[in-house]
């Protein structure tokens, strides 16, 4: 049961880790796009997968399946909701593919969905099993 | 201050406020809507692509709103970038996986993609109505 103490606790543990978690997602997302060029979002591609294969990671490492939650919530709250939940993100890559369908990049829209949803998915897989098989589980 | 460090103190408390909305989000749909299927996240994801399209337009160099590079980044990165998630959404997603529900997996994925394309579309078309607007 959340106490109003933990819940305050946990309030600013997500306010920290969203900070550091956007300020990670600047510097990587805007190295790569400088790196890469900014014609297909790169940058946003790349945090998105390695804070996919995190989050993969920390939930084998945290998360308990029995109760459908962490099972320690404030280092959850603060390197899981608050870290990488604001190191990746859904509205640069919507406003990014929005960007490439209206540059007339149709098809590099459709790629950057695919691939992006793809490339998440099979992260947050792989980061999962890899560490539950370190793990010895 | 130097003008990096104002910048990176938008982005740092935009994600963080982001973040800390996101947390209560999801709070409050858990309450309302139990445990069955990730509203809240698909929630935040919805709105904040929906905001994203809409202040980016408006704020564009011959948009309706004057708004400052730093104020424009804390809000669009800062503030849109930690309130949604790419990386809960795919870790919900996999969990449904895992626990064998495909179906809602499925819907989860198609839902979401679906909604935040055109949650986005609909904030960068109001935006462009909004800058057409003559006057003041």
């Amino acid at each position: 049961m959340l106490t109003v103490t933990s819940f305050l606790l946990t309030c600013v543990l997500v306010f920290l880790g969203g900070a550091i978690g956007g300020l990670g997602r600047f510097f990587v997302s805007g190295f790569v796009a400088r790196r890469f060029g900014e014609t297909f979002p790169w940058g946003t591609l790349t945090v998105n997968v390695i804070g996919c294969a995190a989050i993969g990671i920390l939930a084998a490492l945290f998360f308990d399946p029995a109760r459908q939650g962490p099972s320690n919530l404030p280092l959850w709250a603060l390197f899981v909701t608050g870290g990488l939940g604001s190191f990746t993100t859904v509205s640069s890559f919507a406003l990014q593919t929005l960007a490439l369908a209206r540059a007339g990049e149709p098809l590099d829209a459709v790629l950057n969905i695919a691939v992006s949803l793809a490339a998440c998915l099979l992260a947050a897989a792989s980061g999962f099993g890899g560490a539950y098989a370190l793990l010895g589980g | 201050m130097p003008r990096q460090v104002r910048l990176l103190m938008a982005v740092a408390l935009g994600a963080a406020s982001g973040s800390l909305l996101r947390y209560l989000s999801s709070l409050a749909a858990l309450a309302l809507f139990g445990s069955g299927f990730a509203w809240g996240t698909l929630f935040v994801n919805v709105v904040g692509s929906f905001l994203i399209g809409l202040y980016s337009t408006l704020t564009e160099p011959d948009g309706r709103i004057m708004a400052g590079p730093i104020l424009r980044q804390g809000v669009l990165t800062g503030f849109c970038g930690g309130f949604t998630t790419f990386s809960v959404f795919s870790l919900e997603t996999f969990l449904l996986l895992q626990a064998q529900a495909f179906g809602v997996a499925a819907l989860n994925v198609a839902a979401s993609v679906i909604l935040w394309l055109v949650a986005v579309w609909i904030g960068y078309r109001i935006g462009v109505r909004l800058n057409r607007l003559k006057g003041s």
